[in-house]
């Protein structure tokens, strides 16, 4: 006998109590604040085998955005992104947690996976909400278009210390291989953000202590971006951490002052080559500590 | 695929400098509804070309919005209503991107656009091949 269930939206006053038919038979039981969640539901979550199904750092990342949900709902955020969306349960949370259109606020989710992307929209789907589902590596054929105006980008990337091989690997492997030092993605992920987030653009990112959070902080210190720990989770095997970097004008006053340098011959080459190749440049020291 | 997201996509094949917009190849496309926002409609219009979204929505069969605009006709509910429908509400469900430069197709499926590069439209830094080309062709 299937009970009927009166089920209202989050948004509304919640009740004290809810309504089951069983039978002939109408009971009525005390609501548990865990039925009008502001974040994804796990039994909602979609899956496919080569998917990352949703884990300590999803939760993290998620726990992180409701623990700055007050900031975010005044930050008023247009454009959110997230970059490795995978099941779908961060970008869907996000989308609970902010609101949808009537806020004036649109999601983007991009995964390398063809797998995740499918899994995403079927979870969106499950949640009623909505975001733009995108199959592509982090912001591939977006760049140019998007530069400057993503509002709020979130990435819990592939962060695990594997051999070299191992990253960009077809199937669920990219969904954690990280490469040396769990960097690889992570450092391509990074000027890309720089790239499309807006002037009050926020990112938050997880990664593990292994990553050396501290380098990424001062990296982008030097970029123009003050960051803080949201969230730090530690077990015997790793630390967790998830840290929201944002503009901070009073940096980027200091990253602009000229340095006074001896300029070299390996100083010109190695600026010819950053000049080159965008990606090298974004970890450049100013100091020339190559 | 809203416009929305059509109007924010290029072609990534690395070295194309006029892979924006892409033609749309419809094959199946769905009017959905979707909530008003005057605000984030006022916002994104200074980011959206505008042409790119009359012929993108002139490709699903919406013809209501004029050739050009300009930001004094945010003003206006009837314009605001044409913009929103045309921006938000028409999804492309299948269908192909196209891009403008090369002819590259880019698939549309489910409503995913799908902009996976195969591993020989990527760029790959081949250090020996450039020194190579220098020595044979005097240049870089």
């Amino acid at each position: 006998m299937d009970p009927k269930i009166d089920v209202r939206t989050e948004s509304s006053s919640m009740p004290s109590s809810i309504r089951t038919k069983e039978g002939d038979q109408w009971n009525s039981k005390p609501v548990s604040y865990k039925m009008y969640s502001k974040s994804a539901q796990i039994r909602l979550v979609s899956s496919h085998p080569e998917v990352y199904e949703p884990c300590d750092d999803s939760f993290a990342l998620v726990d992180a955005l409701l623990a700055d949900r007050t900031n975010l709902l005044e930050h008023h955020p247009s454009l959110c992104m997230e970059v490795g969306c995978g099941s779908g349960y961060v970008i869907t949370s996000l989308a609970i947690m902010l609101g949808q259109e009537v806020a004036g606020v649109h999601y983007i989710a991009t995964d390398i996976n063809p797998h995740a992307v499918q899994v995403t929209s079927e979870t969106l789907k499950a949640h009623g909400v909505h975001a733009e589902v995108i199959s592509t590596d982090i912001a591939s054929g977006l760049e140019r278009r998007l530069s400057g105006i993503v509002d709020v980008m979130v990435v819990n990337p592939p962060y695990v210390p594997t051999p070299e091989d191992e990253v960009g690997r077809d199937g669920i492997t990219s969904a954690w291989a990280g490469g040396e030092n769990g960097r690889r993605v992570i450092d391509r992920i990074l000027p890309i953000a720089d790239k499309l987030l807006s002037d009050r653009g926020w990112l938050y990112m997880v990664m593990l202590a292994a990553n050396n959070p501290s380098q990424i902080c001062l990296a982008m210190r030097e970029k123009g971006y003050a960051s803080r720990i949201i969230v730090q989770r530690s077990t015997e095997e790793e630390s967790l951490h998830v840290v929201k970097f944002w503009r901070d004008s009073d940096i980027q006053v200091g990253a602009r002052e000229p340095t006074t340098t001896s300029r070299t011959t390996s100083t010109t080459v190695m600026e010819s080559l950053f000049s080159q190749f965008p990606r090298l440049a974004f970890w450049r020291n100013d100091n020339n500590s190559y | 695929m809203r416009l929305l997201t059509h109007n924010m996509l290029s072609c990534n094949i690395k070295g194309v400098t006029n892979g924006f917009p892409l033609r749309l190849e419809v094959e199946k496309f769905v009017e959905k509804e979707v909530d008003f926002s005057a605000e984030f409609l006022r916002n994104i219009f200074p980011k959206i070309e505008w042409k790119a979204l009359v012929d993108a929505s002139r490709s699903m069969g919406y013809s209501q919005l004029p050739d050009e605009a300009d930001s004094s006709m945010l003003d206006s509910d009837d314009f605001l209503k044409k913009f929103h429908h045309a921006l938000l509400e028409l999804h492309l469900e299948e269908g192909v991107l196209i891009c403008p430069e090369t002819g590259r197709r880019f698939p549309v499926n489910k409503g995913i656009p799908n902009m996976l590069l195969h591993e020989d439209e990527v760029f790959v830094f081949d250090g020996v091949n450039l020194v190579l080309n220098y020595h044979l062709n005097s240049t870089w």
